[in-house]
C-alpha cells in the first residue's frame, strides 16, 4: 500500500511517534460530571468560528471614517454578509459564555491544583484577552451603541489616578471616540490580540494534553480501580466533535433567525439612547458600579467599585496558590464556598444590571 | 477496566460478518453525505459572499450602450477616455471629421492603451503594441487581435456609444 508507506514516512520524518503514543495512552475520566469537560472544546470551537468569520468580515470591512458605511454594506448589500456578521456576533457571545462555564467548572472540579496551575493562569489570561476582543470588536461597526459603549468603557482606564487619562487618550487616539479610535481598535482586534492569544492558547492546550483532564475531588477520593475512564482517541474526540456539531447548528440557527442588528450611525452630538446598557458579559461590573455608586456617590464610589473588582479578580486568579494539593482540607472547603459566592454575586449582579 | 473495554469503538479493521460490512457501508455513506451537505451549506453562502462584488461588476459590464454628455464638443484630432461598463474605452474625433470609439484594453496583456495624436496611432506602453487609430487593427508588436470597435452616433448634445452585437 502506497498510502501506508506515505503515512509511515510522514510519521517518521515529522517525529510524530511521541504524539501518537501520547494520544493513544490518553484517557478521559468518566463520571457524573464528565459533561463539563466539553466546555473547553466548545470555547475552542467558537473561537475557531470567530477566526473564520472574522477573516471573512475583513474582506469588506474598512476601519476609520468609512467604518459604519462598510458594515452597512456588509449587512445590507453583500450577499450573505448579514449572515457572516450575525454568526460572528452570536459566536462571540457563545465563546465568552462557554469560557465562563469552562472556568467555573474547572474551579468547582478543583482542576487548578498541582500540576495544573499553568493551565489555570493561562486560562485567566485567555479570558481577559477574550473580553478585550469583545470590547474592541464592539466598537468596529461605529453605530450608536458601539460609540457609547466605548465612550463609557474608556472611563475605566480614565479613572486610574495620574496615568489613567493619558492611557485612555492613547487608546482612543484623541480626547473623544473618533475615527482614529476605530482604526486603533481594529489593529488591536485583528492583529495585537490574536498575536497574544494564539501562543497562550497553544500553551493552554498543551497543558491539557500534558496533564489530562482533572477528576473532581469526589472521584479522586475513590480507589483507582473504581474509577472509570474512556480513551481520548477516538471516543472522547468523537463525542467532542458531536458537541461541536450541535454548537455549529445552534449558532447558525440563532444567527439566521435573530440576525444581529445595525443601529443608526454614531453621532458625537446625539444624546445617549434610553435604556442603554453593556453586553451581558460586562453587566456585572456595570451593576456593581451603579450599586456602589448609590452608597458612595461620586468618583470615590467608582474607585471603590473598581478596586473591589480588581481585588476580586486577583484573588480569583491566585486560587492555586491558596488551594494547592489534592487533600480535602479546611482551605479547600473555604475555596469552594468562595467560588460559589463569586458565582452567585456575578449571576445576581448580572441579573440586576438588566432590571435596575 | 471492564468498562473501558466496553466503551472502545469496534475496531474497523476486523469485520466479523457480512451484516457488519453492509452496516459500516451504510454508516460511511451517511457520514460522507452529511459532511457533503454541511460543506455545501457553509460553502455556498461563503462563495456568494466573496463573489458579491464580482456579481455587481458583471452586471455593470453587461452594459450595451453609453451616452456621453457634451462629448460632441470634442475637438478635432483629439481623443477622450470613458468607462464602457467596467472597462476603459477611447472616443476619437479624427482630423477628417470621423468619429471612432473602441475599447482601450490592449488585446495582448490587458494594459490600457493611449491615442498618439502626432502619429495618429494607438499605442500600448506595456509591451509596445501598436493599433490603427481609425480601425483598431493591430499593426505591430505583440497584440494578437484588433481592439474591440463600438458604434458611434453623434447628436446635438451627446455622443452615444453602442456595443456591436
Amino acid at each position: 500500500m502506497k498510502l501506508e508507506t506515505l503515512k509511515a514516512d510522514l510519521v517518521e520524518r515529522l517525529g510524530l511517534e511521541e504524539a501518537i503514543k501520547l494520544a493513544g495512552k490518553k484517557t478521559v475520566p468518566v463520571h457524573k460530571h464528565t459533561f463539563w469537560y466539553f466546555w473547553g472544546g466548545i470555547s475552542l470551537f467558537s473561537f475557531l468560528i470567530q477566526v473564520v468569520t472574522g477573516i471573512l468580515l475583513m474582506v469588506y470591512y474598512r476601519p476609520g471614517p468609512e467604518a459604519y458605511e462598510s458594515v452597512r454594506q456588509i449587512t445590507y448589500q453583500i450577499q450573505f454578509g448579514w449572515l457572516i456578521r450575525s454568526v460572528h456576533n452570536w459566536s462571540a457571545n457563545f465563546f465568552l459564555f462557554s469560557v465562563f462555564v469552562h472556568m467555573f467548572s474547572v474551579f468547582l472540579m478543583k482542576a487548578y491544583r498541582r500540576p495544573r496551575e499553568v493551565g489555570w493562569y493561562s486560562g485567566i489570561a485567555l479570558l481577559l484577552l477574550g473580553l478585550t476582543f469583545g470590547f474592541s470588536g464592539y466598537l468596529l461597526p461605529m453605530d450608536e451603541l458601539s460609540f457609547f459603549a466605548t465612550k463609557v468603557g474608556m472611563e475605566i482606564p480614565n479613572a486610574i489616578p495620574i496615568i489613567g487619562p493619558p492611557i485612555a487618550n492613547l487608546l482612543r487616539g484623541g480626547l473623544e471616540v473618533n475615527e482614529f479610535t476605530v482604526q486603533r481598535f481594529f489593529a488591536l482586534h485583528v492583529v495585537i490580540l490574536p498575536l497574544l492569544y494564539m501562543p497562550l492558547l497553544g500553551l493552554h492546550l498543551w497543558m491539557v494534553q500534558k496533564h489530562g483532564n482533572a477528576a473532581p475531588p469526589s472521584e479522586e477520593a475513590k480507589e483507582p480501580s473504581q474509577r472509570k475512564t474512556m480513551p481520548f482517541f477516538p471516543n472522547f474526540v468523537a463525542q467532542d466533535l458531536g458537541v461541536w456539531l450541535i454548537v455549529l447548528n445552534l449558532i447558525s440557527l440563532l444567527a439566521a433567525l435573530f440576525p444581529w442588528q445595525l443601529g443608526p450611525q454614531a453621532d458625537p452630538l446625539a444624546a445617549a439612547p434610553e435604556g442603554i446598557h453593556p453586553e451581558w458579559y460586562f453587566m456585572s461590573q456595570f451593576a456593581m458600579l451603579k450599586l456602589i455608586g448609590r452608597v458612595i456617590p461620586g468618583l470615590a464610589g467608582e474607585a471603590a467599585a473598581m478596586t473591589l473588582f480588581t481585588l476580586g479578580l486577583v484573588l480569583w486568579a491566585m486560587i492555586p496558590v491558596f488551594d494547592k494539593d489534592k487533600t480535602n482540607t479546611k482551605r479547600s472547603r473555604q475555596v469552594l464556598y468562595f467560588g460559589i459566592f463569586v458565582i452567585l454575586v456575578l449571576l445576581s449582579t448580572t441579573f440586576m444590571g438588566f432590571v435596575i | 477496566m471492564k468498562d473501558e473495554q466496553e466503551m472502545v469503538l469496534t475496531d474497523p479493521s476486523s469485520p466479523s460478518s457480512p451484516e457488519d460490512v453492509s452496516r459500516r457501508k451504510f454508516l460511511q455513506t451517511g457520514v460522507f453525505g452529511a459532511c457533503a451537505i454541511y460543506i455545501g451549506a457553509i460553502g455556498y453562502p461563503v462563495f456568494r459572499y466573496l463573489n458579491s462584488p464580482v456579481e455587481a461588476s458583471q452586471l455593470a459590464s453587461a452594459v450595451k450602450e453609453v451616452t456621453l454628455d457634451k462629448a460632441n464638443e470634442l475637438a478635432v484630432g483629439t481623443a477622450f477616455m470613458f468607462k464602457f461598463g467596467t472597462s476603459p474605452a477611447l472616443l476619437i474625433h479624427h482630423a477628417d471629421g470621423s468619429w471612432v470609439a473602441m475599447s482601450a484594453v490592449c488585446t495582448h496583456m490587458g494594459c490600457t492603451v493611449k491615442f498618439d495624436e502626432g502619429a495618429k496611432k494607438i499605442t500600448c506602453a506595456c509591451h509596445g503594441g501598436v493599433f490603427d487609430a481609425a480601425t483598431g487593427e493591430n499593426i505591430s508588436g505583440p497584440p494578437p487581435r484588433p481592439l474591440e470597435r463600438y458604434d458611434v452616433k453623434v447628436n446635438d448634445a451627446s455622443v452615444v456609444v453602442t456595443k456591436i452585437s
